[in-house]
């Protein structure tokens, strides 16, 4: 194997292991803060040495081993907690340990906890979904804080925060029971979703780094899907980021400008990405009760069948917008839902449902509204407002190729195109 | 050395570079001129960040009040120029940053004519040694 190709895979090795290392690690040993700063600091280790030296026989077992002995470096420094540090290093000075599998049969139920556990209530979401990406997804901090763009302390600061607060909300490690569990479930996939978002619209600048976080958000959303195989809206939430994903070569140019979907080449699309987003939802929605996740998946997989943009069954689209309209209070539904009846009725019966949005505080003044407004003006051939409502998206918006791609429209539109 | 290069264009109705008299040629032309400019900062080693700003018909400019509560002004959409972005830069000398100011101050506006717009140039001051 090549040396390029050894380090490749150590690290999606290294990924892979990451959550069941530090669930052994925080079980055994208590503190989960602690666990997981022992864990990173293993990973690191491990993504130094063995790509030159090889991945060893257990990595598992390595990688616990290297953590525990992390874990009792900090604690013999720490008085107060000498008895706990006797545990480790005990285990620490069997030599045999780890050659062994330390926590036999629990592994998989561990990722669970964990993804429960970094998406906790009371973290902001930028907190939750760093602290994913790290103790769940196995990132190394300079990863995590390349790919949003901040510097590495800052990024740092923000996880080690967000380990404070889980402290003092004193939760156990072990799955919350009954409802708790299902709110709890509610807030990982959106923590899943919005890893997915950030890769791919990146609201912040170009950044190519950005679409490795759609990655692991798909990568998180199958982690996912392992623990609970029989959750309709995880299938679903799967579903969507495949099929949203499979879009990914098409929608951007060669100077990242933005290619809205109409205008895409289907043969670009990742065939089976679509072929596993759309056997998921299909068996998703006829198996249980219907959520949201599955709906947006469904939309999608009616995009990703349809031949070309001309043939997208509309009729279907605007019918699952109306659904999911009445599932959530969503302005952005009610937005997607106009834009889908304009394709049935016509640009003015979507420009109509666009005027209950005005009214509302989340969406009123906000550049889609005023995007999609600009492009039904110019299907209905009102090219003034077209070019006042573009330029006025333009202006809002705080992602440097939809701007441009605004800009464009309008300056096409001024130019008699 | 480090240097921050501010990119002023001029302000009015039009918001951000006046750009709605544009053609779309013109428009591309300029986008890409930026494309390749960074690029080849990158390229150069010569690249530490650069960012675009919305255009300043949010902007806000704040003050502490007697009570330590935010006082606003703005918007301030008819500014005569504004800030469009920034760049930080770590070059070999004064002149290179200079150099550098100069190419993105030609970037082409309407008809391929160079806009010479206003660069601000300041040095960064270095950081004290960080303990550790």
């Amino acid at each position: 194997m090549t040396e390029r190709g050894h380090g490749l895979d150590a690290r999606h090795l290294l990924r892979d292991l990451a959550p069941r290392v530090l669930g052994a690690v925080a079980r055994r040993h208590g503190d989960f803060a602690d666990a997981e700063d022992a864990v990173q600091e293993a990973l690191i280790a491990a993504s130094t040495q063995w790509p030159s030296a090889g991945i060893p026989t257990n990595p598992h077992g390595w990688l616990y081993h290297v953590a525990v002995r992390r874990l009792a470096d900090q604690r013999r420094s720490d008085d107060a907690r000498r008895k706990r540090e006797e545990a480790a290093s005990a285990e620490l000075h069997d030599d045999a340990a780890w050659l062994r599998d330390p926590d036999t049969g629990a592994d998989e139920d561990d990722s669970l906890v964990l993804l429960f556990m970094c998406c906790h209530p009371a973290l902001t979401s930028p907190s939750a979904i760093a602290l994913t990406l790290r103790a769940v997804g196995g990132l190394t901090t300079a990863e995590i804080a390349r790919a949003f763009l901040v510097p590495e302390a800052t990024m740092a600061q923000r996880i080690s925060r967000a380990k404070q607060q889980i402290r003092q909300s004193g939760v156990p490690f072990a799955l919350p029971e009954g409802d708790e569990r299902m709110g709890r479930l509610d807030a990982v996939m959106h923590v899943i979703y919005l890893v997915f978002n950030e890769g791919y619209t990146s609201s912040a600048g170009p950044g190519l780094a950005r679409t490795d976080l759609a990655e692991e958000a798909i990568r998180l959303a199958r982690l996912l899907r392992a623990q609970l195989p029989g959750d309709g809206e995880v299938a679903g939430l799967l579903a969507l980021l495949l099929l949203t994903h499979s879009r990914s070569a098409a929608r951007t140019g060669p100077a990242g400008e933005l290619i809205p979907l109409d205008e895409q080449d289907r043969a670009l699309w990742h065939r089976a990405s679509i072929d596993e987003g759309i056997a998921l939802v299909s068996g998703a929605l006829s198996s249980g009760e219907v959520g949201p996740y599955q709906l947006q998946a469904a939309i999608a997989a009616v995009h990703a069948e349809s031949p070309s943009a001309a043939e997208t069954d509309w009729r279907q689209v605007l019918a699952l917008y109306g659904v999911l309209e009445r599932m959530s209070d969503n302005p952005i539904v009610t937005l997607n839902r106009a834009v889908a009846a304009s394709m049935v009725h016509g640009p003015r019966a979507g420009l109509a449902l666009l005027d209950a949005l005005d009214a509302d505080p989340r969406i009123a003044g906000h550049y889609r509204l005023d995007a999609v407004r600009a492009h039904l003006h110019e299907r209905a051939g009102d090219r003034t407002d077209a070019i006042a409502r573009f330029r006025a998206a333009a202006e809002r918006t705080a992602s440097a190729p939809e701007r441009d791609y605004l800009l464009l429209k309008a300056a096409r539109l001024a130019d008699g195109e | 050395m480090r240097y921050m290069m501010m990119m002023n264009t001029p302000g009015g109705k039009g918001g951000d570079y006046r750009i709605n008299d544009w053609r779309p040629e013109d428009f591309k032309a300029h986008i890409a001129f930026m494309h390749r400019f960074n690029a080849a900062l990158k390229e150069a080693g010569e690249f530490v960040d650069a960012q675009g700003l919305t255009p300043p018909g949010e902007a806000k400019l704040v003050r502490a009040g007697a009570d330590g509560r935010p006082v606003t002004d703005g918007p301030f959409a008819e500014s005569k120029e504004f800030l469009a972005g920034f760049w930080i830069l770590e070059v070999e000398n004064e002149a290179r940053a200079l150099e550098l100011a100069a190419a993105v101050s030609a970037a082409p506006g309407p008809r391929g004519a160079p806009l010479n717009m206003g660069i601000e140039l300041r040095r960064i001051m270095s950081a004290p040694p960080v303990e550790g």
